[in-house]
């Protein structure tokens, strides 16, 4: 057995927060402090932020681990210290075997440059030697789609261009060793199930890769194990699904408001409440025999205008199952005046097999804009159903997800 | 492939020696970023490189109409006065242009300082290098005026200019680095770098020959050795134009003290560079 690839060993990454808020600093500000004499009093206002504390882990040879975590638990932050980008306060890390970490796509792009020019650029950033670069290219062109515009200049690419030209270069690495952020968010849906499939090729050929990423499903269908880091520090370290199943747990116990997931709230807008079925908590059980969603929004508006409560709900991996729209429905949202608001809906929800569903939630302006959007904030548990056979079918059995229903359901021959 | 290698990743303690081996391993990056530097310069410009010419060209009229003609500066040694000044435009081009885009690489690249690992080294010596670019394209002009006013240049001249340059690139690059790296986290130095440049070229022999300061010995010899551009700027006049002997002395304190800057700038970006990518 030849030695671990990777050998984490009680690492560290401390950040000092100070708690002023600009972002620059300036010369005369830090001079300023020097000679106050309320050093001791700017001295306090710094505390410590331990981003990774104590993680310890290994990774084999030809192990493709994926690392999850929320917002925040320092998953970055550990690539950050294993791609060398910045230095870990304790502790230590050996990497065998050359290793490439890809953080973000079109790391260096220049927007003056064409697609071919970049292509050599990227290539180089990330580590490829000008050989490589030139036995992929063909490669490279052929999977970004965008063999057409290869003399343009990137700026004049859409969006969607910049992204697979970007990801088609990161595609073709061949490290030993990958350390892979977040990245396949990328592109259209059709495109990030083309990198999906080209990150398991990757990791089929006996790489070893370190994969962040918020899609479960992914992780799922391209790792065979994986560790879940919380509040900087490892929570479960072992095989994927475990990894998964503690980590959507963990998420779903920590006892916070719906509300609290609300990201990117519209200044028109406050939102003081809501509450799925009485209770205001991100976590709710569904009873057999549930198949209703009471929605209640409260809040405060600062113009009249339209407003709706839309609803996502996907598998706890962020596919989507079922969308709750009203206002798409009808054309228009409710019109609401200056004031205090309450929306409330009541959401016949879909046979659901036992097992574990996401509902995220969009104010809207249904079809214009959009005021508030929570992605995953409401987690739900079905209980499920029994049938005649007093079996419970599960969501992660081969039943699936929802349970269709006989309409006409005789029980005899049609004959 | 390569070999397989081996990397610890450990806190740092103290000061790291730069590590010659890795560098040689990231020369491609070094190369293409150089080339991208060169080749993004003059994109979508209807003069291109001509604006390499265009600037101290038309600097050079007009410096010569005021400082010759009105304010009757004069060169010293019967060198007519625009190329005298040309020589020391194009060198300070180069010095102000290198000084600047070092300072202000760390900050103009700041995505790939984040999100990716390198020798940050590469991005301010990249700079470096493009200068030679804009040097070897205005060099042309001079070239016409030495033919035109029939000047040959010195056989030890021309023996010295690698000198010179190689003076001009470390204390151009020693400078950039200390400011590169004070620029992460104080972005003061965007603001007090144009006012400093301005001021530098005053102070450096550029629009008149230090032997106008043959009356104050003092200042003249603080200036040869804290300033390694005027040494340079002013054996650059001899050796190319030839109507002074070489400056030995002037030389000789270039020399020592760009080495220095360059140690020094070297020294602090080492000793701040790892923590570049959390602050910037």
């Amino acid at each position: 057995m030849s030695k671990p690839v990777i050998q984490i060993e009680n690492l560290g990454k401390r950040y000092v927060v100070s708690s002023e808020r600009e972002r620059y600093l300036s010369l005369r500000d830090e001079l300023a402090k020097k000679f106050s004499t309320k050093r001791r009093k700017i001295e306090a206002q710094k505390r410590d932020f331990w981003a990774l504390k104590d993680i310890s882990f290994t990774i084999e040879q030809g192990d493709v681990v994926g690392i999850i975590g929320q917002n925040g638990a320092g998953k970055s932050t550990l690539l950050k210290v294993l791609s060398q980008i910045t230095p870990p306060t304790t502790g230590s890390v050996v990497l065998r075997g050359r290793t490439v970490s890809l953080l973000e796509v079109g790391t260096g792009f220049h927007p003056e440059l064409t697609g071919r020019e970049n292509i050599f650029l990227n290539g180089a950033i990330l580590g490829m030697t000008r050989t490589e670069i030139r036995q992929k290219f063909d490669e490279i062109v052929e999977f970004s789609e965008i063999s057409r515009f290869l003399d343009t200049p990137v700026k004049r690419y859409s969006s969607g261009m910049y992204v697979r030209l970007a990801f088609a270069v990161a595609a073709h690495l061949e490290p030993e060793v990958l350390l892979v952020d977040e990245v396949l968010a990328v592109g259209d849906s059709q495109f990030q199930r083309k990198c999906i499939a080209k990150m398991g090729e990757v990791s089929k050929g006996g790489r070893t890769v370190l994969f962040v990423s918020h899609n479960m499903a992914a992780v799922r269908q391209l790792c065979s194990s994986g560790v879940v880091i919380r509040k900087g520090s490892i929570q479960h370290a072992g095989p994927i699904s475990e990894c998964i199943e503690a980590y959507t747990t963990a998420v779903s116990s920590s006892n916070t408001t719906i509300l609290s997931h609300f990201k990117a709230i519209d200044s028109n807008i406050t939102l003081n409440r809501l509450v799925a079925n009485g209770s205001d908590l991100d976590y709710l059980i569904l009873k057999p025999g549930d198949d209703r969603l009471l929605l209640e929004l409260d809040g405060f508006a600062q113009n009249s205008m339209n407003i709706d409560l839309e609803m996502r709900l996907t598998d706890p991996y962020g596919s989507p199952l079922a969308f709750f729209a009203p206002g798409l429905e009808k054309g228009h949202g409710r019109r609401i005046e200056v004031g205090e608001f309450r929306l409330t809906y009541d959401v016949q929800l879909p046979r659901l097999f036992k097992g574990r569903y996401v509902a995220s939630f969009y104010v809207t302006d249904p079809g214009r804009r959009g005021w508030a959007d929570a992605d995953m904030a409401l987690t739900i548990e079905a209980e499920g159903f029994a049938t005649a056979s007093g079996r419970v079918f599960d969501n992660s059995s081969s039943a699936g997800w929802l349970a269709l229903r006989d309409v006409r359901g005789t029980g005899q021959s049609d004959l | 492939m390569s070999q397989p290698v081996e990397i610890t990743i450990r806190p740092p303690k103290g000061f790291v020696g730069l590590n010659w081996r890795e560098l040689w391993r990231f020369r491609d990056l070094f190369v293409v970023l150089a080339w991208r530097d060169i080749s993004v310069r003059y994109k979508q410009t209807v003069l291109g490189a001509l604006w390499a010419i265009f600037q101290p060209l038309v600097t050079m009229v007009i410096f010569t109409f005021i400082f010759n003609r009105v304010a009757k500066v004069e060169s010293g040694d019967g060198t007519p006065y625009p190329i005298f000044l040309y020589v020391g435009l194009l060198f300070w081009q180069y010095y102000s242009g290198t000084l600047t885009k070092a300072s202000d690489s760390m900050v103009l690249n700041a995505g790939m300082v984040q999100k990716i690992y390198f020798p940050r080294l590469i991005l301010p010596a990249a700079s470096a290098i493009t200068g030679f670019v804009d040097l070897a394209v205005s060099s042309i002009i001079l070239v016409i005026m030495m033919i035109y006013y029939g000047f040959v240049p010195h056989l030890v001249g021309i023996a010295i200019l690698p000198c010179l340059l190689v003076c001009m690139l470390l204390s151009s690059l020693g400078t950039g680095l200390v400011l590169a790296s004070l620029n992460v986290k104080y972005r003061d130095v965007r603001y007090a770098l144009p006012f400093l440049i301005q001021t530098l070229m005053y102070v450096t022999p550029v629009i008149y020959p230090v032997a106008m300061l043959a009356k104050y010995p003092i200042i003249k010899e603080c200036m040869l050795w804290l300033n390694p551009m005027s040494g340079v700027i002013s054996n650059a006049r001899a050796g190319i134009l030839g109507n002074s002997p070489i400056d030995w002395h002037a030389l000789l304190a270039s020399t020592v003290s760009s080495i220095i800057l360059f140690v020094i700038g070297l020294y602090y970006f080492r000793a701040t560079e790892r923590y570049f990518a959390d602050v910037v």
